[in-house]
C-alpha cells in the first residue's frame, strides 16, 4: 500500500505539491513511483522555463516505461533537483522526501483545484 | 551456445591489419591538406589480423539465435524461413555494382525489377500503385501517412490533421503519425478485442485525415466490421490506412484493397521472407489506390510508351509549369494523372530504398508463383490455431475465437506461484526456442503473443506445445528455479536498470 | 506437388484441423466477410524452380550495363574485403530479429556495441545509436532531435552544400512536421559563414546542418560556426563521411552537437542505392533524445559482462506518439558490415584508403585540367571527389565516358561536374580514360 502525506496538494497525474510562500515544490507520489518500478531517469526542465498549469515539464523513466510529468500550477521554474540527475532511485527510496522542481507560482489560486491527501487516496484506490 | 567474452578491441595489437591495400603509386598525400582540416590523432579502431576478425565474429554468431537456429514464434514479427536462393540472387555482382545515379538506359534491368515487384505487390494486395522507396515498416507507415496528408492538402482540405489509431495498434502507428505532424485520436477495442464501431462513430468529422488499422489486429483477430468501418470513415472524408505488419494470414486469401483500404505498407522482411538481419535492413513498400498514386514519393520509376523505363525525380517537366515549387500541393497546376512526380509527397529515402531487399522479395514471389501463394495465409493461420487450441487449458486465453496468424495468451492459467510471462519467456530459451513477443499488446497485463508462420512443421509445433505444457507444470512445482531462468544460455538475466541509469555505450567507457 | 517452404503433409493438415475442431482450411476464415475473400487466380507468374529463378535474374542483370565508377555524390565505389560477405551471411546474424531476448542475442548486441564504439571513435562524439536507414533519413532525424532539444524553436538551417538527396529528404520530413527550413547559400563552393550569421540573427533557429565534405567534394572549414550557433542556443550539426574521418578533422573537434551521415563509404557495395547504413551520433547531453536502438554494456546475474538494448523509454513501443522518432529497427546487418570493415582496416588501413583516394583524385583532377576540356570551379581542398567546370556540354563528356564503360562527369549543377576516385582506381586506368577524353572529345 503506497503512502500519502497530509498537508500536501495532489494532482490527478500523480504529482504532489508542497507550498512554501509563493513557491510550489513539486514531486511525484509514492503511488506513482510504485507503479513505475525502478526509475532510471528523470527528465527535468531548465531553470527559468515558464510553465502553464497542466503543461508537461518532464518525465520519469524506468527500463520498460515512461510517464510524463505535468505541472499542477502555472509559474516559473526556479530550481530543479540536480541530485536526481545521477540518482533517480532517490524517488524510489522516498518519493516525498525528494522533490523534482520548484516553481514560483503566478496564480496560487490554482491550488484550489488540486486534491487533498484523502481525496487522492480514494482516487488511487479506484485505479 | 557457448559464452565468449571478448570485444574485437580486446584482440587489438599495435601493428596488425586485417586487410592489405594496393601499393600507393600516387604522388599527392593527405598531409598536403591545410593542417586545420586534419585530424590530430588517429581513431582508436582495433588492429587485428584477418583470422582474428573471422574467428571473433564467428564466435559472436554462436551466441545468437536466428530462424535457422530454431523455432522463433515472435508475435507480429512473422519469423518465417528465409530462403537461401534469395541471398544468392541479391549477391549478383552486376546488381551490387550499379551506382544509383547511373543513367536510366544503363539500369533498365534494375528499374524493371521495381516495376515488376510493384506489379506483383499490386496483384497480391489489390492496390493500384506502389512505391518501393521506404526502408522499413515504420518508414512505410510514415510515407503512407505523408501520402494521406498530401492528398488532403492538394484538395485544399487543410483541417484534416487528426488520425484515428486503435488502442491495440503497434507503437509505431502513433509514433509515425506524430512524425507526420498528425494529432492522434485513440479508438477503443470492444470486449471481444475488435475496434468498437460505436466508439468510432462520434470521432468521425471533417478534421479526420484517416484511420490506421491493423487487420488482423495485434490480437490476431480479423476486424470483421471492416466494411462498415471503411464506409463510415470514407463517408466523413477520411482515408483508411492498412498496417501490413500482419499481412501474412491474408496472403493469398484477402486483398486489403478489396476491404476498402486506400493506403497500405507491407513488410518485405515479414510477409515476403527477406531476412530480418538482427533488426534490418528491411523494406516497407507503400501501396495506394489509384486516386492517391500521384502523391507517392519520388524518385519513382515510370514506363515510357516505348516500354523503356526512366526515373521521375519530382522536378516538374510539364510544359505549362514552372520548375519544382517545393510547396505543398500541385503548385505547378498539373493534372492528377501527371507522371513527373511533381505532386509527390516528397522524397523519403536517399535513393530508391533497399534495392538488395527488393531482389530477395521478388525472388520469393517467383518461387511461390500464383500456385503456392494461396496457401501462405491458410497454413500460417492453421499453425496459430493449432498451438492456441493445444495450450488454452494451461495458459489464459482471454479471447477464445478463431485467430489468424497469431494470438495472445494473458499469462499462465494458474498464476498462483507468481511465475510471470517474463519468466515463461526466459525459461523457453532454456529449451532451445526463441521467446514469443511479451507484454504486447498492452491490453492485457501478461501478454504472450505467439506467431508460428507457415514454414514450421507440425513436428516443430508439437515440440513447442509439449515444452509450453511442461513449463506450465514446472511453474507450479519449482517456481523459484523457474524465476531464475534462463539457465542454459551464454548469459543469464541482465541488470537492465543499471544499464539505463549509467549508460555505457562504447568501449572507451568500459575500460 | 509439395512446395519447398511448406512442410505440411495432407495428413498433418487433417490432424491439425481436427485438433482445432474445424473441417477445412477455409473454415479458419469463417470470421472474414465472405465477399472480401479473393477467389480468383492471382495475376502473378507461374511458380519457378530455383534454376528458373536464377535464369530469370541473370537475364535481368544483362539488361544493365556495368560501368567503371568515377562518380561519388552520396554513393562510393570502395572495395569490400571478402571476409565481410562471408561473416554477414552467417545465418545466426542474418536470420535473427531485433535483439529483444538479450540472453540469446549477445552476438548481435556485442557487434552493435562495437559498431557504436567505432562510430564514436571516428566522429569523436560521445554516443551513437545502433544505426539508421541511410544518411538522408539520419539527417532528418538529426533535425527532429534538434527540434526536441531546443523545444520552442521552429526553424532549422541547411547548407546548400549538402547533397541534394539529403536536402530533399530533410525538407520532406520538415514539411509534414511543421518545421521551417531555410537554406544557407554556398559562397565560392563552401557554406557561407556570413549568411549563417545573418540567418542566426533572425532568430528562432533550433539547429544548423552543414556538410563535412560538401556536394562539390570540398572539405569545409567550420571555424567559428559552432560558437555562432551555440550563442543563439541552437545545435550545430554536421553531415559527415565516416571513412574520411580517419584523416580529416572530426565533427567533435568542430564543436558539433549532432553528427549524421551515411556509412556506405565503409565498404558497402553500391547496390543501386541500398541497403546502406546511416549513422547518428551526439554529445552525451542529448543521448536521451537520440532516436532508435541503443546498446549498452551491463552485467548478468552472475556478474558476466553482457550487452542489452538500453534507454528504451525513448522509443515508440513505450512512448508511442511521444517517442523521439517512429524508427523501431535499424540497419543492423549493415552495421555489422561496416563494423567488420573497420576491424579489418584498423586505423592505418582506413588512413591508407584515404591516401589512395586522395592521391588518385588529385592525379585525375590535374590530368583532366590538362585536357583543356575543363577548368577549375573552385580552388578549395578536397579528398576523393571534386568538381570541375566543363567547357563542353557535360552530356558529351558523359556519353564519351559511357562508350568506354565509365560512369562519371555527373552534373552537380549546370556546367559543374563531379568526379570521384576510390582505392579501386589504378593509375593506368586514369591515364587511359583521360587520354581517351583528350583524344575523342573536341572542344
Amino acid at each position: 500500500m503506497s503512502k500519502t502525506l497530509e498537508g500536501l496538494y495532489y494532482s490527478e497525474s500523480h504529482e504532489w505539491v508542497k507550498v512554501e510562500g509563493n513557491v510550489a515544490i513539486i514531486g511525484i507520489t509514492d503511488f506513482a513511483q510504485h507503479a513505475m518500478g525502478d526509475l532510471s531517469y528523470v527528465d527535468m526542465p531548465e531553470v527559468d522555463d515558464e510553465l502553464e498549469k497542466g503543461e508537461e515539464f518532464g518525465a520519469v523513466e524506468s527500463v520498460k516505461a515512461a510517464s510524463d510529468l505535468y505541472s499542477p500550477v502555472s509559474g516559473t521554474v526556479i530550481e530543479i533537483n540536480e541530485e536526481l540527475e545521477d540518482a533517480p532511485e532517490l524517488l524510489n527510496q522516498d518519493a516525498f522526501a525528494n522533490w523534482i522542481i520548484k516553481v514560483e507560482m503566478s496564480d496560487p489560486s490554482e491550488l484550489e483545484a488540486l486534491m487533498d491527501a484523502a481525496a487522492y487516496e480514494s482516487m488511487c484506490a479506484n485505479e | 551456445m557457448k559464452y565468449y567474452d571478448k570485444l574485437i578491441f580486446d584482440l587489438s595489437k599495435e601493428g596488425r591489419q586485417g586487410y592489405s591495400l594496393p601499393a600507393n603509386k600516387w604522388e599527392s598525400t593527405v598531409s598536403e591538406l591545410p593542417a586545420g582540416l586534419l585530424r590530430s590523432e588517429a581513431p582508436a579502431l582495433p588492429q587485428v589480423s584477418e583470422l582474428d576478425v573471422v574467428r571473433h565474429y564467428t564466435n559472436l554468431s554462436q551466441m545468437n539465435f536466428g530462424v535457422d537456429s530454431g523455432f522463433y514464434p515472435l508475435g507480429s514479427c512473422t519469423m518465417k524461413y528465409n530462403p537461401k536462393i534469395n541471398e544468392e540472387i541479391a549477391a549478383n555482382p552486376v546488381f551490387a555494382g550499379l551506382h544509383p545515379l547511373q543513367p536510366a538506359e544503363t539500369v533498365q534491368g534494375a528499374l524493371r525489377l521495381y516495376k515488376d515487384l510493384a506489379a506483383a505487390l499490386s496483384a497480391i494486395t489489390g492496390m493500384a500503385e506502389f512505391t518501393l522507396d521506404p526502408f522499413a515498416g515504420a518508414h512505410g507507415e510514415l510515407t503512407g501517412l505523408m501520402v494521406i496528408r498530401q492528398y488532403h492538402i492538394a484538395r485544399g482540405d487543410l483541417k484534416r490533421t487528426k488520425i484515428i489509431v486503435p488502442d491495440s495498434a503497434h507503437g509505431t502507428n502513433p509514433a509515425s503519425a506524430a512524425v507526420c505532424g498528425l494529432d492522434i485520436v485513440q479508438v477503443k477495442s470492444n470486449p471481444v478485442g475488435l475496434v468498437d464501431v460505436e466508439d468510432l462513430k462520434p470521432l468521425l468529422d471533417d478534421t479526420i485525415a484517416g484511420i490506421m488499422m491493423t487487420n488482423p489486429n495485434t490480437l490476431g483477430l480479423f476486424e470483421k466490421d471492416i466494411r462498415e468501418i471503411a464506409a463510415l470513415v470514407h463517408a466523413c472524408g477520411g482515408l483508411l490506412y492498412y498496417d501490413g505488419a500482419n499481412m501474412n494470414p491474408l496472403m493469398g486469401v484477402v486483398r486489403p484493397g478489396d476491404m476498402g483500404f486506400d493506403v497500405l505498407h507491407l513488410n518485405l522482411h515479414k510477409t515476403f521472407s527477406t531476412p530480418h538481419g538482427g533488426g534490418g535492413p528491411g523494406s516497407g513498400p507503400v501501396g495506394v489506390a489509384a486516386h492517391l498514386a500521384s502523391h507517392l514519393p519520388v524518385p519513382k520509376v515510370v514506363e515510357a510508351e516505348d516500354g523503356t523505363l526512366y526515373i521521375a525525380d519530382g522536378t516538374c517537366k510539364c510544359a505549362s509549369s514552372p520548375e519544382g515549387s517545393g510547396a505543398f500541393g500541385p503548385a505547378c497546376g498539373c493534372a492528377p494523372e501527371c507522371k513527373c512526380g511533381c505532386q509527390a509527397c516528397g522524397q523519403i529515402s536517399g535513393f530508391m530504398g533497399n534495392f538488395g531487399v527488393l531482389l530477395r522479395a521478388y525472388t520469393y514471389i517467383l518461387m511461390l508463383g500464383k500456385q503456392n501463394i494461396k496457401k501462405v495465409g491458410p497454413l500460417a493461420v492453421l499453425g496459430a490455431n493449432y498451438i492456441k487450441e493445444s495450450l488454452k487449458d494451461v495458459y489464459k486465453l482471454p479471447i477464445p475465437t478463431v485467430c489468424k496468424h497469431e494470438f495472445v495468451f494473458d499469462g499462465l492459467a494458474d498464476q498462483s506461484t507468481g511465475v510471470t510471462t517474463l519468466d515463461v519467456a526466459k525459461r523457453l530459451l532454456d529449451y532451445g526456442f526463441h521467446a514469443p513477443t511479451i507484454y504486447f499488446p498492452l491490453l492485457f497485463h501478461q501478454s504472450i503473443m505467439i506467431e508460428p508462420t507457415e514454414t514450421e512443421s507440425k513436428e516443430t509445433l508439437d515440440e513447442f506445445i509439449e515444452v509450453m505444457r511442461k513449463l506450465a507444470q514446472e511453474a507450479l512445482e519449482s517456481p523459484e528455479y523457474f524465476k531464475e531462468a534462463p539457465h542454459n544460455t551464454p548469459v543469464g538475466r541482465l541488470d537492465e536498470t543499471t544499464a539505463a541509469r549509467q549508460p555505457i555505450l562504447r568501449y572507451k567507457d568500459l575500460v | 506437388m509439395a512446395f519447398a517452404y511448406f512442410p505440411h503433409t495432407e495428413d498433418d493438415i487433417r490432424q491439425m484441423l481436427d485438433r482445432i475442431g474445424v473441417e477445412s482450411l477455409e473454415d479458419l476464415y469463417s470470421d472474414v466477410p465472405q465477399d472480401v475473400i479473393y477467389r480468383e487466380e492471382y495475376d502473378l507468374p507461374d511458380a519457378m524452380s530455383e534454376h528458373e529463378v536464377r535464369q530469370y535474374f541473370e537475364a535481368l542483370a544483362e539488361q544493365n550495363t556495368s560501368l567503371f565508377c568515377l562518380c561519388g555524390l552520396g554513393a562510393y565505389d570502395h572495395y569490400s574485403p571478402a571476409v565481410i560477405p562471408h561473416i554477414i551471411s552467417r545465418s545466426e546474424f542474418l536470420t535473427a530479429y531485433t535483439p529483444y531476448q538479450p540472453e540469446v542475442s549477445q552476438g548481435t548486441l556485442r557487434y552493435i556495441f562495437e559498431y557504436q564504439s567505432m562510430i564514436t571513435e571516428l566522429t569523436g562524439m560521445d554516443c551513437t545509436n545502433a544505426s539508421m536507414y541511410d544518411g538522408a533519413t539520419a539527417a532528418a532525424e538529426a533535425m527532429m532531435m534538434a527540434m526536441a532539444a531546443t523545444k520552442k524553436k521552429t526553424r532549422v538551417l541547411l547548407s546548400e552544400g549538402l547533397l541534394p538527396q539529403v536536402v530533399k529528404v530533410v525538407k520532406t520530413y520538415a514539411k509534414f512536421k511543421g518545421i521551417a527550413v531555410t537554406m544557407i547559400p554556398c559562397l565560392d563552393g563552401v557554406t557561407s559563414y556570413g549568411s549563417l550569421l545573418t540567418e542566426l540573427a533572425v532568430g528562432d533557429v533550433a539547429g544548423v546542418l552543414v556538410p563535412g565534405i560538401n556536394k562539390y567534394g570540398i572539405i569545409e572549414d567550420f571555424t567559428g560556426f559552432a560558437d555562432a550557433v551555440h550563442a543563439q542556443k541552437g545545435l550545430f550539426m554536421v553531415y559527415s563521411d565516416p571513412s574520411s574521418l580517419a584523416v580529416i578533422k572530426t565533427p567533435a573537434d568542430w564543436g558539433a552537437d549532432i553528427v549524421c551521415g551515411d556509412s556506405q563509404t565503409l565498404g558497402i557495395p553500391l547496390s543501386y542505392g541500398g541497403p546502406y547504413v546511416g549513422f547518428l551520433a551526439c554529445t552525451k547531453d542529448h543521448v536521451r533524445k537520440l532516436p532508435g536502438r541503443i546498446v549498452g554494456a551491463t552485467k548478468d546475474v552472475n556478474g558476466k559482462r553482457a550487452y542489452v538494448l538500453t534507454l528504451q523509454a525513448r522509443e515508440q513501443h513505450i512512448r508511442r506518439e511521444k517517442a523521439t522518432s517512429n524508427i523501431c529497427s535499424n540497419q543492423s546487418l549493415m552495421a555489422l558490415y561496416v563494423t567488420v570493415y573497420m576491424s579489418l582496416m584498423g586505423p592505418k588501413g582506413l588512413r591508407e584508403v584515404n591516401e589512395l583516394c586522395y592521391g588518385g583524385a588529385h592525379y585525375l583532377h590535374d590530368r583532366l585540367l590538362e585536357t583543356g576540356l575543363f577548368e577549375k570551379a573552385f580552388d578549395k581542398p578536397f579528398l576523393k571527389e571534386f568538381t570541375l567546370k566543363t567547357k563542353v556540354p557535360a552530356q558529351r563528356i558523359q556519353d564519351a565516358l559511357q562508350l568506354i564503360g565509365v560512369f562519371g562527369a555527373v552534373e552537380v549543377e549546370p556546367g559543374l561536374v563531379n568526379f570521384c576516385v576510390t582505392e579501386k582506381v589504378s593509375k593506368e586506368s586514369v591515364d587511359a580514360i583521360v587520354g581517351y577524353l583528350a583524344e575523342e572529345v573536341a572542344l
